[in-house]
């Protein structure tokens, strides 16, 4: 039980490499989006809460959600809660696949990426090609 | 370790410093994979609502089917959120009195919101 009373040396410790000294690439990318995108929808429940509590409390309250949710900025903060939960969607098809064992080859893993890019910017299109659609146009 | 007189199964059945197993994993792989019908089902519903009056949208979020299956993606949408979120934590906030504030308030939110769309729910479809 000896008193160590020798304060060890200030100094720099050496650092093993860590994410900046890589190029960022797209599967590193899509892997931290999918994770933005999930705590994204997790505050974006709230939007889902006001919509449905809204609805089940009258026309009054309903018409004010339907006025923000339509303004500009409304129609932004859903384009883009749209896009987060298709990209997470599409993400967690590629996390199931990879529970599977399955696609973990450096060439699959970078066309599933681009798949899940790709099919999230289209997808988010299409529902909104729709949306518009139903509503008689812009 | 040759010191370490436990055996390997009440090693395994300690389940580490954090207490458990896999259920968190498992929890929320279950939850995603209900998530997926269940999404597309609410994402179709909203874009089907687009444009309709309030009369509309309460007939429809009253009938039976629909309550029961936004009640399902409640459920499964709050426990995977949750877990989500409560893995975001432990990743990144170091400090104990801000994680477990973070863990509180990760509680928290989920109640609520859960709690709130339930409620909701219930209350198109009992009144409807």
């Amino acid at each position: 039980m000896a008193e160590t009373s020798v304060k060890a040396p200030v100094r720099a410790r050496p650092l093993s490499p860590h994410m900046g000294i890589y190029r960022p690439m797209l599967t590193m990318v899509m892997s931290i989006v999918h994770r933005i995108t999930g705590g994204a929808l997790y505050f974006g429940t709230l939007l889902l809460a006001w919509w449905l509590v809204a609805a089940a409390t009258g026309p009054e309250a309903y018409g004010v959600f339907m006025d923000v949710a339509t303004s500009w900025f409304g129609r932004l903060v859903l384009f883009g809660y749209t896009w987060a939960l298709i990209h997470h969607l599409l993400g967690g098809l590629r996390h199931f696949v990879w529970d599977m064992g399955k696609g973990f080859e450096l060439g699959a893993v970078e066309w599933m990426a681009r798949l899940t890019l790709a099919g999230s910017i289209i997808l988010t299109l299409v529902v909104w090609g729709l949306a518009y659609a139903m509503a008689g146009g812009l | 370790m040759m010191s370490d007189m436990r055996t390997p199964l009440s090693r395994v059945r300690g389940h580490g410093s954090a207490k458990t197993g896999t259920e968190k994993f498992w929890l929320q792989r279950l939850t995603a994979i209900a998530n997926v019908p269940l999404v597309i089902f609410a994402l179709a519903s909203v874009v089907a609502l687009v444009g309709a009056d309030y009369a509309t949208v309460q007939a429809y979020l009253s009938m039976p089917v629909v309550s029961i299956l936004f009640l399902l993606l409640i459920l499964s949408g709050v426990y995977h959120m949750r877990i989500g979120m409560s893995e975001i934590i432990e990743d990144y906030v170091n400090g104990e009195g801000m994680k477990l504030l973070s863990i509180i308030g990760n509680n928290f939110f989920a109640a609520v919101v859960g709690l709130a769309c339930i409620y909701a729910v219930l209350k198109l479809g009992l009144s409807g």
